[in-house]
């Protein structure tokens, strides 16, 4: 809707007006800031990326450049003009997409979940530069957000959208939430102080472990900067019914621990080993076990659901595992059935995996793992973009798979989530990097 | 993907003044010797350029380590191109070698010598000027010096920038079939798999960067301005006579000494 809003994207039926004229007239009136840290990055460099703008609006050379380093100073980004864009943390990205809206000199900002793909540190950065930005600039600003907590004290007014597209609420913050916390929070919104708890079951006493990780060192995997974690070699074990969440910064190695311990990328140093009954008599490196011997044993979740869709369909994507282990069409019929209708995925059954929402493909993309049922489950950012139901929908799920014996491991940086699974922790070392 | 397409990044080993040079004309002078010396097949034009250039080399600034490493590529196919030519030329002469389609004899080695130096001649130059050319000064100058159209030259840099984030997309990609089981067996239909799913994600990457350039007023009709002035001085002058310089003495040494042959004839 956002993109529309710019006059960049979509179809639309009555009138939009910016400052009185159509949006295609009004190039630069209104800055987009869209949520992926990715997508956003135009130019190799940081100066050449906020001046982009201004070029395509005919701003003169010398005008120019001094808004480039007034934008750049107004989100509290520090680094030197001819820094390297392909550098920046994603909360730096977040930033740097911000001065180039600003840079235009828009009347309006648009941000369209700008924190969603950050880590807290990553949401706090761009929260401050927008809340000083602000201050400075007097500009209106719309965000779109389904976590409100973050910008409370910075917006003035709040307008719910029903899943109709209708408008359910308008007004002063703290009104609109007293007054429709409740179907806010049960529309899924993250409504402050209307968490919903989740009911917790203790495992079984015994916890075998499952996995060890002995004197491991990370490989590298192409632009993660895993330096200080490859100095640390460190140890630690998977038990059954437990859940291990891998926590620290973006960068800090989680996801490259996370397909490591998944059996997909090789040790750099050290090594990985499944117990005797994970193993289940196919050796006791995980890394070396063939692609359908992985099934059953440890199931990878990765962060991007689109990259692990390999069908045209929800209920192809549940059924490739079961058939991969050529279980019988009952039981295949069966596993997907049922996940179908726990994932809440049944009216999607044949619709494209790509389609779907943000969150539908995150409850599909680990629907499909669980189909061959494996011991082990290793998930990285598992609530990535969740409203409160879906997160709450998974964290179930989640629960129950740990109830049964399931051993979990998650790289996240969700505290909530952390806490609500009562997840032991592990901090990745050395992941100090900016 | 080579580092002269690697922005921000300085490329060591070389004079900074010499970096410095629009890549237009580095273009221009290595186009100059390459479209001259590919028009004929002798000996003395090729060795002719190979020499000035040699000559030429220090005033580039390159160190000899980073020279070995750049031209490294140039200096496998040159011998390589010889030996098919040694192979495979026309025959003429005393034969010394003859084994179905392969005739080695004194004509064809004659071409091969002619064809390795052909393409030192025109590799070297072109490796050790493309090292240096940063891909948004190169972008610049076509858009500005060139007047190519701004919208297609400024889309295809950004597209650059895409070509990281696919290769770690091939690498996840790889990763998540074994995660699937489905890595087992069929590798030409699961690399045609791979493929066509790394289509699927880079189009959807390319329409949200569209979406990003175009809410930057990107691809409006009104007048662009140039952050960076994209200038053409008597530095790039003289560069591009050096091109003009060497293509010409290469082709006055070979008529002169009877040697220049037009291709083809």
């Amino acid at each position: 809707m956002l993109g529309s809003d710019d006059g960049s994207e979509g179809d639309s039926t009555g009138s939009l007006t910016v400052d009185g004229r159509d949006p295609r007239a009004a190039r630069g009136a209104a800055g987009l800031v869209l949520q992926d840290p990715d997508s956003q990055v135009i130019m190799a460099r940081v100066g050449d990326d906020v001046a982009f703008g201004c070029e395509n609006l005919g701003v003169p050379r010398d005008e120019l450049w001094m808004r480039v380093r007034e934008a750049l100073e107004l989100v509290g980004l520090a680094v030197p003009l001819d820094h390297p864009t392909e550098a920046l943390s994603g909360g730096q990205k977040q930033r740097l997409a911000l001065a180039g809206a600003l840079a235009m000199r828009p009347g309006l900002l648009l941000l369209d979940e700008p924190t969603a793909n950050l880590d807290p540190d990553g949401v706090r950065e761009v929260r401050d530069a927008v809340t000083t930005v602000l201050g400075a600039t007097g500009s209106t600003a719309v965000i779109v957000e389904h976590r409100v907590e973050a910008w409370l004290d910075v917006v003035h007014r709040i307008i719910v959208l029903g899943a109709d597209g209708g408008i359910v609420a308008d007004g002063e913050p703290r009104t609109v939430l007293a007054a429709q916390g409740e179907s806010l929070a049960a529309a899924g919104v993250w409504v402050p102080g209307r968490e919903s708890e989740i009911a917790h079951r203790r495992g079984p006493g015994e916890r075998p472990a499952m996995l060890t990780a002995e004197a491991l060192t990370l490989a590298r995997v192409p632009r993660q900067p895993l330096a200080a974690t490859l100095a640390h070699p460190l140890d630690l074990t998977v038990a059954a019914g437990e859940v291990l969440a891998l926590t620290g910064p973006n960068g800090s190695g989680k996801t490259t621990l996370a397909l490591t311990l998944g059996g997909l990328l090789a040790p750099f140093t050290g090594h990985v080993r499944a117990s005797t009954a994970l193993a289940a008599g196919v050796g006791d490196q995980p890394i070396r076990w063939r692609s359908r011997e992985l099934l059953t044993r440890i199931g990878s979740v990765f962060q991007s659901p689109e990259h692990q869709f390999l069908t045209p369909t929800v209920r192809d994507e549940l059924e490739l595992g079961p058939r991969a282990l050529k279980l019988s069409d009952a039981e295949v019929a069966e596993r997907t059935g049922d996940l179908l209708a726990r994932l809440r995925l049944d009216e999607l059954a044949a619709a494209n995996p790509f389609t779907l929402s943000g969150g539908q493909k995150r409850r599909l993309s680990v629907g499909a793992v669980l189909a061959t049922r494996p011991r082990v489950l290793v998930l990285d950012e598992p609530t990535f973009g969740q409203d409160a139901l879906t997160w709450a929908a998974l964290v179930e799920v989640l629960e129950e798979l740990r109830s049964r014996g399931t051993g979990v491991v998650a790289a996240t940086h969700d505290p909530r989530f952390v806490t609500s699974m009562r997840a032991r922790e592990f901090a990745m070392p050395g992941g100090d990097h900016e | 993907m080579s580092e002269a397409v690697e922005p921000g990044r300085a490329a060591p080993g070389y004079a900074a003044a010499f970096r410095a040079l629009n890549p237009v004309a580095k273009i221009a002078a290595s186009l100059l010797i390459a479209v001259t010396l590919a028009l004929s097949v002798d000996a003395a034009s090729a060795l002719t350029a190979l020499v000035l250039e040699v000559a030429l080399l220090p005033w580039a600034g390159v160190s000899w380590r980073a020279f070995w490493r750049r031209t490294a590529p140039v200096w496998i196919a040159a011998p390589l191109a010889g030996l098919t030519a040694a192979l495979y030329g026309r025959p003429s002469g005393h034969v010394y070698l003859d084994w179905l389609v392969v005739h080695v004899t004194d004509g064809s080695l004659h071409l091969a010598v002619i064809t390795a130096l052909r393409v030192l001649a025109i590799a070297l130059p072109a490796v050790v000027l493309f090292a240096t050319v940063d891909a948004t000064a190169l972008a610049d100058g076509l858009a500005q010096l060139l007047r190519l159209p701004a919208r297609f030259v400024l889309g295809a840099l950004a597209a650059l920038r895409l070509v990281g984030l696919m290769r770690d997309d091939w690498a996840a990609l790889e990763l998540a079939r074994r995660a699937r089981g489905v890595a087992d067996r069929g590798r030409i239909r699961r690399f045609a798999g791979l493929a066509f799913a790394l289509f699927v994600l880079s189009i959807r990457r390319g329409s949200a960067l569209a979406t990003a350039m175009e809410a930057r007023g990107f691809g409006g009709s009104g007048p662009r301005t140039w952050a960076r002035p994209s200038t053409f001085g008597a530095r790039e002058v003289v560069l591009v006579a050096v091109g003009a310089l060497i293509a010409a003495t290469a082709v006055a040494v070979a008529v002169a000494t009877g040697q220049w042959v037009f291709i083809g004839t």
